[in-house]
């Protein structure tokens, strides 16, 4: 009997693994390896014909501190997101709280929030091209009707970033909208009710009980953003590309030129090592501290 | 808290013309400013298909009146292989499916119902790749890609994706669900562990399969980084990619021409989603919710 006992939970510890070694060799082959292998290459100078690659410790990170691209792609990126984080979500939010609330024609509203999180960044970076575009663009035509010259959005360095950051607000606060939605579904409507007898105002019914409420869903939106903010880069390829001088590239863009335009592969392993860092610090963050603090329900 | 409930309690009466007149107040200013918003947000993608089928001149002088014209997109689709295009986008979705379910099915189950020592750890590694993101991974994944002879093939662009963290937890959360009872009435039936799998918790998770999908389908569909990086021809190509390259300034396509090629390469998912729209949210939400 003991026998069978023991031999049946090997069994079960040897099918466990069978079951998951397809996903560790995938992950193995596309996520940590490549970790290791970046972090490696990172040290080491790159090799040419003439200098054979050798070690160099943290010599490509002293060359990034000193690259004056590398400070400029990094204020970018925190630009970006610390703009289209807290705007795509407070935009979420209103989109929500209208698409829940009994408007008429709330099927084309929740619609003409949501559409534009279905096409490709690339797509949606042709169309906002026409807006931008001097001369003959959308919004100079709007800004000609009020008396406002020609802007080059896209090739201004004041300008080109702040293009780049409403093409991703106009992308995503649709699909954080989403889930704001579900969450506000979730609310009993006592609560509402309750809140009515009261005479509480909607002002005060929404501060104090719906978004505490929300305040779950507002953290796995904002680590989304965070993420995007990260990743997001398509429209750059179509918009900018990183341009007028750098104003408007990012840090996954400027890590793309290195690796594919400038062949300077351990440069381009550096910065992504520093990403890796970043991520790994939000990942800390969002597991340890985080989902413990709001799982209170 | 009593002067709460006294306000709330004498001027019931009192209250009901105010009452009616604020909820109708609210309600303008809500419709307002919701359809403001929706009109905002869906202006630039109507405005590119009415661009679409204008001619050029038409479409920068705003001139309403404009004949409609296919022209455009009889240019933008003698201009690329499209057809081609479209096919590796296909083929590409249909790849990157079949293996993310194989993968995290098998990987789902074991996390949710199989006990072994290392599980626990083994799981934080699997979730720690949702934050490794194969997008930040391009210089490395290039070269494992090459490396193995995948590049410029559909398996290069979709094998990278295949172990997905995010499929892999949403597999444990549905087989989490299945009643214990179930597992071990089949068990007793003579069911094999496979057999347990394909007959007792496929079946109850299509809900989560349905809805990974859908996510998977319009993620990849839209995915263009990484399918730049691998991809250096025709044949493997797909939509978004030769879409970049269609609409890139050097080329010198006129901005109807390029609206066309726009609206072409997103109609097939739009479409779908305009059609299935309830599912589409509702699979966005399951999936998004933990």
């Amino acid at each position: 009997m003991n026998d069978l006992a023991r031999y049946e939970r090997r069994r079960r510890i040897m099918y466990g693994w069978m079951l998951l070694s397809p996903a560790l060799i995938l992950l193995s082959l596309f996520a940590f390896i490549p970790s290791a292998m970046t972090f490696w290459s990172s040290l080491f100078s790159r090799g040419t014909r003439r200098n054979p690659s050798e070690f160099v410790g943290t010599g490509n990170y002293d060359l990034l501190f000193a690259d004056p691209t590398f400070s400029k792609v990094v204020v970018n990126n925190l630009i970006y997101a610390g703009v289209t984080i807290p705007v795509s979500i407070i935009i979420a939010l209103a989109m929500a709280l209208w698409a829940n609330s009994k408007i008429p024609a709330r099927g084309f509203v929740r619609t003409a929030f949501f559409t534009p999180t279905i096409l490709p960044m690339i797509a949606a970076a042709n169309i906002w091209l026409f807006f931008y575009t001097p001369g003959l663009g959308v919004l100079d035509q709007i800004g000609a009707l009020f008396g406002f010259g020609s802007v080059n959005w896209l090739g201004r360095p004041e300008t080109a970033l702040w293009a780049v950051i409403i093409v991703t607000i106009w992308k995503e606060a649709g699909f954080f909208m989403i889930f704001y939605l579900a969450a506000l579904q979730t609310i009993p409507p006592d609560l509402k009710e309750a809140a009515d007898i009261e005479g509480t105002s909607r002002w005060t019914y929404t501060r104090r009980i719906v978004l505490p409420l929300l305040m779950p869903t507002t953290i796995f939106v904002a680590v989304n953003a965070l993420i995007n903010s990260v990743k997001l880069i398509d429209h750059l390829f179509i918009l900018t590309k990183g341009g007028p001088s750098d104003a408007s590239k990012l840090v996954l863009y400027y890590i793309w030129e290195l690796a594919f335009s400038y062949f300077d592969r351990p440069q381009a392993a550096a910065l992504t090592v520093m990403v890796l860092a970043v991520l790994g610090v939000t990942a800390a963050i969002k597991f340890i501290i985080l989902d413990r603090r709001t799982h209170y329900q | 808290m009593s002067d709460a409930l006294n306000s709330g309690q004498t001027p019931l009466y009192g209250m009901a013309p105010k009452r009616s007149f604020r909820p109708r107040l609210t309600l303008a200013l809500d419709t307002f400013g919701a359809w403001t918003l929706a009109i905002v947000w869906i202006a630039p993608l109507l405005f590119a298909v009415w661009a679409a089928f204008h001619s050029t001149s038409d479409a920068v002088n705003f001139n309403l009146a404009g004949a409609w014209t296919l022209d455009n997109f009889r240019t933008a689709w003698d201009g690329a292989p499209w057809m081609r295009y479209f096919f590796n986008t296909f083929l590409l979705v249909t790849v990157v499916l079949a293996g993310q379910l194989v993968v995290t099915t098998l990987a789902g189950y074991a996390f949710a119902q199989f006990q072994f020592p290392g599980r626990d750890v083994l799981f934080i590694i699997v979730l720690l790749q949702l934050f490794i993101l194969p997008e930040v991974l391009i210089v490395e994944n290039y070269a494992m890609v090459s490396r193995l002879g995948m590049f410029d093939t559909v398996f290069g662009i979709g094998t990278p994706y295949w172990a997905s963290a995010f499929g892999i937890f949403l597999m444990r959360q549905a087989f989490k669900s299945v009643p214990k009872e179930l597992d071990e009435a089949a068990r007793i039936e003579g069911c094999s562990w496979f057999g347990v799998l394909w007959r007792v918790y496929v079946p109850s998770a299509k809900p989560t399969y349905l809805a990974y999908a859908l996510v998977s389908v319009s993620t990849h569909w839209n995915n263009f980084l990484w399918p730049l990086i691998v991809t250096n021809s025709e044949t493997t190509r797909p939509l978004t990619v030769g879409l970049s390259l269609f609409g890139a300034p050097e080329s010198g396509v006129n901005i109807s021409v390029i609206s066309a090629a726009t609206i072409m390469s997103v109609a097939p998912l739009l479409i779908a989603f305009l059609l299935f729209q309830r599912q589409f949210v509702q699979a966005f939400l399951r999936a998004g919710i933990k």
